[in-house]
Order: structure tokens, then C-alpha cells, then sequence
């Protein structure tokens, strides 16, 4: 029991680092432009893809350095020439735009590296088993993927409040006519901040890539969770984003390992369920089946009990 | 006496005329459906008019929502496919219990189950509008494509619930085997629900809806309720959604979890959007185009929906009002006659822009063949041309049509648009004196 919550704890945080890589780079390009971008789990496939591929040639440090900003520069492409062009049609364009581009980013993947999975493998390096907790041995390669996804908190969060290029990005958030009127170039800090958040979801998808299964639905798997990580955490809210993907990575972890379903709990008070009725489907479904379900009611139940989500300032 | 009596007889007349006037287009566009079997008699033509009825009934209850009154779903499959799911098994209790119930009834069921659902999920998710709308309709839809892999018995799991909706009871002896009874049955509700789809759009409550898109917090200030509005919209979107659902499930006689998932729900979007979200007519051109697209495509070229994608994105970023409102741009040119000044500078884009067009494709289609189809050899077969592409010509050829094609759509563009302005203004003049 202590075992499996050890690991499942472990695992959790690393699933929830991994989700914030990326939900940080949405909710910042939510709190500067207004929109939800559709396709930011595409750009995280795009960079497991794009590191897949250079590290066939060059090995996985160098694909580690150089997929992200490649990402990066193809977000700020999207931003640029895209985007902004929409962004005169107002929020539901944009939108839908982006929802475009999920639907053209995967397809494209498909055409290219096919459907079924990539064989994207763990570096040799890192190869090995860390520490053994009484019978379950922990992959090193999880452990580095905990420190990147930890280094990079610590480095965004520096840069975000320490620095005077986080100075201007924080308030083109909240005044970004009041930046403009200071001379810095609002347009071009929107198209860098876009770049950066494709480049974060990038660095997520290139440390996952090998670790979870490098494919074409990869996107379509992950994209749905990010949102409700934002609407949990409360849109626009850095922090809020933090403490969700957390809960949602720690959550997740720890549903798929219990095994007990609603009939096993009226079962510990003494009472049985006739199996032929029509309610037993509902109740023999265990924890562990409807633990990807779980994301989804929790955001119904946020949305219904507090509409700001966790930390946010705004009606959603 | 004479002429009080002449006018007497003249009003019935015409007001039947007055009528005829209004509701012509109706009874143009029930001919229509009767007609078309007659011309298009292939199997393959009866079944994707009968997709496109479907399809139809589907994008204009979801243009309710996201045309009607601004909402912007992402789940709109949800409440088709638990239509589907409903009328099937609602099909299936009626065989064994032998109840006097003809098919044509069951598209209602759909309507119903759609409806209750829609007033469950939409009590929770109408509450905002905006982004949060379309987040939380998306949870929901997420949350349902889950569920119908975990509850096997009422979604069939993978392989789907069937039925058959020849053992219904009969009418007139229609027993709906063939297709084209089946095609009849659809047109009748397509019908029938375009008109009401319409009429809801022009009482008062339509128009509120209307109010809701452009401003809802002036509809505070006059006394309504944003909330209630949303909700009723979105349960109506949902009862029309239910009884394209349930056609779906005649049709097809099997229903997957596939129906409620986010595929469907973004194709109903693309059909609406691409049709034209501004004007009723649009996602009736929509659901036709898209429908003839899934299908045509589909056999022309493995990755159609690569294709469908881009289609969509040319759309949102040159012309959000979509193909009805391009056409609706020209209404008034065509009444005042100055369409002509239009030909030349259109036919010189539209050639600009199929030069870069056929060189996008060309390029797409080659690295396809590299690339997922390398085992079947380089050759490819396009617009009646062989092509290797494993030799750099064709790859250097389709890359100077796309520049070239790029730049003479540059060139293009201005006098296109300009001949547009010009000619509108000479129509809005000619109108005036």
C-alpha cells in the first residue's frame, strides 16, 4: 500500500509537471490574446515528432536542444501569419482557427510519420533504474523528465518576475495599450510569447515522447485535458494552472490503481445489488475505468460550484 | 354592386397569391426533394442525398446555436448520437414487443431523447457564454465519448447496437427496405425541420436569440434573462440534433460510440462554418457540400481530410461569412445587373489562384506517396499525368506553380476587390435613383 502510494505520488507529480509545461504556455497566450489555442497540444506533438526525428540522425541531446525552438519558430509563424489575420473576425474565429489547425497539424503528422507509433526510444545514457522502492524499480529516464519539467518552472517563473523582459510581458497581460504608448512593439512581445509557449509545449512533448507513445492521436488525447486544466486552475491564472495540472496528474495516477467500484461500497455496508438490474452497469464500472472521465466532472463540478475556477480573477 | 362583388371574389384569389408568394420557396424545395431521386436514380447517388438530408437537419440545428445565438459548441454530436442511440434501442424494444408504431414516428424519439439531454447538460453549461460555453460543452463531450466506452451495454461497446427497420409496423406497405423509401423518409423530416428550424428563427424568441449574439447585456436591460434564452435555444438545437440522429440510425441501421464522438461534433462544425454561419441557407450548403466531399474525395485521395482541413482554415481567414455569404455579397450585383463588370478580374484570381492550388497539391500528394505509401513505388497518377516522385522535376515544377500561382494571386487580389467595392457601389446607386 505505502508502495503504490509512493509511486503513484511520484508518477502524479511528474504526469502534473509535465501537463503544466504546457498549460503554462496556454494560459499565457490566454491572458495576452483572448484565445484559447486549440492546437497547443499539437505543437506538443509536434515537438515528440520533431524529436523523434532529429535524434535519429544526431542522437537525443542534441534533438533535446534544437526541436523546441524549431517548434517555436513555427508557432510564431502560425501567430504571425495566421492568426492575426483572424484576429479582426473576433474570438470565435480565432478560435475556430486554431481548431483548424489542430485538425491540418495532425493530419500532416499522419501523412508524414504515419499512423501507428514511432519507435522513439529512452537515450542510452539514461537507461537504467534509478532506486528501487521495495519491489518497484523507478526508470531514471522518469526522473530526468521530473527534473527538466522542475528546471524549466523554476527558469519561466524567474524570467516571468525577475527580469525585465518578463517585466514587459506581464504588463502587456493586464495594459497592453499603455505598453504599446511606451514604444515596445506589443504585436511582436504577442508573436515571441506564442513562439515560447509552442516551444514549452515542444520540450514537453520531446521528454515524453519516448517515455509515453509517440503517435499521431497524441494530440487529440492530451488537448482536452490542458483545457480543463485552465478552467480548473482559472483562466489566465499562472499559478491556478500550477496547482491543477498537479491535482489532475495526481489524480489520474491514483484512480487507475484503485480497483473498488460503487458496488463494492454499498457492498461494505452489508447490502447487496440484484447483477440483472439496469443500475449494475452503472455500479460495477470501478474507479480505475472511469479514471479518464475524471478530469471532465471535475470541471462540470468547478464550473458549477465556482465559475472563476481555483485562483482566477474573471468569470470565465 | 358589380365591382364590390369583383373584389370579394378577387381577395381569396389573392390572397392564396400573397401565400403562394411567401411560402413558394417551400413548396419549390419540397418539389425539389420529390424530384431528385428522378434524375439521380444511381444507388450511390440515393445514398448520399439521403446523407445529405441528414446532414442538413444536423448543421442547421447546430446553427441555432452557433449562427442563431452566438454560442460556439463543441459537443453538438453528444445530442445526435444519444438520438441515435435512443431510436435504436427505442426500434429494437418495438420489434420484440410488437407495438403498432410505423418508422416514420421514430425520428420524434431521437427529437426527445436529444431534448432531455439538452436540457440536463445545457442547464450546466449556459449559465456563460463565450469561451467558457465552448470549454464546458467540449468537458461534456469528452465526458460522454468516455462514458460510451465504459457503459457497454447501452453504447455496444465497439461494434455498436443494430436493428432492423423493416420489422417495424407497416404503412401503406412501405416497408423501408429500399433505399429509396428510406430517402423519402429523410427528405420528409428534412423538410419538415427546415421549415420549423425556420419559422423559430423569425418569432420573437429567434429574434431574441439574435439579441443575445450581438449584445446580451442590453438583454439584461430590457428585462430577459440571457440564461433562459441560451437554455431554450440549446434545448431546441438539441431536439433538432436528436431527430438527425435518429434518421442517422434509420439509415444506417447501426449506431457506434463514433455517433456522440468529437469527430462528429467538428465535422457539423466545419459544415456549418464552411456553408456560412450568417444566412438559414448556409449550412443547408454546408451539409451539401461537406456530405459530397466525404464521399467524393474520400475515393479520389487518401488523405481528403488533410484537404477538408485547409478548406476550413481558408475559410475562417478570407471568408468568415462562408459560401453564403459570398454568394449574398452578390444578391444585390445580380438584381442590378452590373455582374458582368465582376467576370474578368474574378476568372483572372480564380485562375492565379488554381495555378498555386494544383502545385499545393501535387506537392502534398508526392510526399504522401514517399513518404506512408514508399512500399507501393514512387509513381503517381495526377490530374491524368504520371509522375515519379522520386525525380526532383515534378517536386521543382509543383514549387514554381506555387510560387508563381502565390504571386499572380497577389497581383490578383486588389483589382478582384476593387471590382467588388466598385460594383457594389454602382449597384447601392442604381438602387437609389
Amino acid at each position: 500500500m505505502l508502495e503504490l502510494i509512493l509511486i503513484s505520488t511520484l508518477n502524479g507529480v511528474l504526469f502534473g509537471m509535465l501537463l503544466f509545461l504546457m498549460a503554462s504556455g496556454l494560459t499565457l497566450i490566454f491572458s495576452m490574446m483572448g484565445v484559447l489555442n486549440f492546437a497547443h497540444a499539437s505543437f506538443y506533438m509536434l515537438g515528440a515528432f520533431f524529436g523523434f526525428q532529429i535524434s535519429r540522425y544526431v542522437g537525443f541531446w542534441p534533438a533535446l536542444i534544437v526541436a523546441p525552438p524549431l517548434v517555436g519558430v513555427v508557432g510564431a509563424l502560425v501567430e504571425r501569419y495566421g492568426l492575426r489575420n483572424v484576429h479582426r473576425h473576433g474570438h470565435v474565429a480565432e478560435m475556430l482557427f486554431t481548431f483548424g489547425l489542430a485538425f491540418v497539424i495532425e493530419e500532416i503528422v499522419q501523412m508524414i510519420w504515419g499512423k501507428a507509433p514511432v519507435d522513439y526510444r529512452i537515450p542510452a545514457l539514461l537507461d537504467f533504474t534509478a532506486f528501487t522502492v521495495f519491489s518497484t524499480n523507478y526508470p531514471a529516464y522518469k526522473l530526468f523528465m521530473l527534473v527538466i519539467s522542475i528546471g524549466i518552472f523554476i527558469v519561466l517563473l524567474a524570467v516571468l518576475t525577475r527580469t525585465r523582459v518578463g517585466l514587459i510581458i506581464r504588463a502587456s497581460l493586464t495594459h497592453p495599450n499603455m505598453v504599446a504608448m511606451l514604444g515596445h512593439n506589443v504585436p511582436r512581445v504577442f508573436m515571441l510569447v506564442f513562439g515560447l509557449g509552442c516551444a514549452l509545449a515542444a520540450v514537453a512533448g520531446v521528454i515524453a515522447g519516448p517515455a509515453l507513445v509517440t503517435q499521431s492521436n497524441m494530440a487529440g488525447l492530451l488537448g482536452p485535458i490542458l483545457f480543463v486544466i485552465v478552467v480548473i486552475g482559472g483562466l489566465g491564472s499562472l499559478p491556478g494552472a500550477f496547482i491543477a495540472s498537479l491535482l489532475i496528474g495526481l489524480i489520474q495516477t491514483f484512480a487507475v490503481s484503485v480497483n473498488a467500484s460503487l458496488t463494492d461500497l454499498i457492498g461494505t455496508f452489508g447490502l447487496t445489488l440484484d447483477a440483472r438490474s439496469p443500475l449494475a452497469e452503472l455500479t460495477n464500472v470501478t474507479v480505475a475505468q472511469i479514471a479518464p472521465v475524471i478530469p471532465y466532472l471535475l470541471l462540470v463540478l468547478i464550473l458549477v460550484l465556482r465559475p472563476t475556477g481555483l485562483f482566477g480573477t474573471r468569470e470565465t | 354592386m358589380t365591382e364590390v362583388a369583383a373584389t370579394r371574389a378577387a381577395a381569396p384569389v389573392r390572397s392564396w397569391l400573397a401565400a403562394l408568394r411567401r411560402h413558394g420557396l417551400w413548396l419549390v424545395a419540397a418539389l425539389l426533394f420529390l424530384g431528385l431521386p428522378l434524375v439521380f436514380r444511381s444507388g450511390t447517388a440515393l445514398t448520399m442525398m439521403s446523407l445529405m438530408g441528414i446532414m442538413i437537419v444536423f448543421a442547421l440545428s447546430y446553427n441555432m446555436l452557433l449562427g442563431q445565438t452566438g454560442l460556439l459548441s463543441f459537443g453538438h454530436a453528444v445530442y445526435y448520437g444519444l438520438g441515435a442511440f435512443f431510436v435504436v434501442h427505442a426500434m429494437n424494444a418495438i420489434i420484440r414487443a410488437k407495438l403498432p408504431i410505423p418508422l416514420p414516428a421514430m425520428p420524434l424519439i431521437g427529437g426527445t431523447a436529444g431534448l432531455a439531454f439538452a436540457v440536463i447538460f445545457g442547464s450546466v453549461s449556459t449559465r456563460r457564454g463565450g469561451t467558457a460555453f465552448a470549454m464546458i460543452s467540449l468537458g461534456l463531450a469528452e465526458l460522454v465519448e468516455s462514458s460510451s466506452l465504459i457503459l457497454r451495454g447501452f453504447f455496444g461497446g465497439e461494434e455498436g447496437i443494430t436493428t432492423n427497420r423493416t420489422r417495424l409496423f407497416r404503412l401503406f406497405d412501405w416497408n423501408f427496405g429500399p433505399q429509396i423509401q428510406v430517402y423519402y423518409l429523410i427528405a420528409g423530416w428534412c423538410l419538415i425541420s427546415m421549415i420549423a428550424i425556420y419559422a423559430v428563427t423569425h418569432t420573437p424568441f429567434g429574434r431574441m436569440c439574435n439579441a443575445v449574439r450581438e449584445n446580451p447585456e442590453r438583454i439584461e436591460f430590457i428585462g430577459c434573462s440571457r440564461t433562459m434564452v441560451r437554455f431554450i435555444a440549446f434545448c431546441l438545437a438539441g431536439f433538432f440534433a436528436g431527430i438527425a440522429g435518429g434518421l442517422a440510425a434509420i439509415n444506417f441501421e447501426i449506431v457506434n460510440a463514433s455517433y456522440v464522438g468529437l469527430q462528429q461534433s467538428g465535422i457539423v462544425l466545419l459544415a456549418a462554418y464552411i456553408g456560412g454561419i450568417g444566412h438559414f441557407i448556409g449550412p443547408v450548403l454546408g451539409a451539401i457540400l461537406v456530405t459530397y466531399l466525404q464521399t467524393m474525395l474520400s475515393d479520389v485521395t487518401e488523405i481528403w481530410q488533410l484537404y477538408f482541413g485547409l478548406m476550413f482554415i481558408a475559410v475562417v481567414m478570407f471568408a468568415p461569412g462562408g459560401l453564403a455569404g459570398l454568394l449574398m455579397i452578390h444578391v444585390p450585383l445580380v438584381r442590378a445587373r452590373v455582374l458582368h463588370l465582376l467576370m474578368l478580374p474574378y476568372a483572372l484570381l480564380l485562375a492565379a489562384s488554381s495555378i498555386a492550388g494544383v502545385g499545393a497539391i501535387v506537392i502534398v500528394e508526392l510526399a504522401h506517396r514517399l513518404t506512408v505509401k514508399a512500399t507501393e513505388g514512387a509513381g503517381v497518377r495526377l490530374f491524368g499525368i504520371s509522375l515519379e516522385a522520386e525525380s526532383a522535376w515534378p517536386w521543382l515544377v509543383a514549387v514554381a506553380l506555387v510560387a508563381g500561382g502565390g504571386l499572380l494571386t497577389r497581383a490578383a487580389w486588389p483589382p478582384a476587390t476593387r471590382a467588388l467595392s466598385d460594383a457594389t457601389a454602382a449597384a447601392h446607386w442604381a438602387e437609389r435613383s
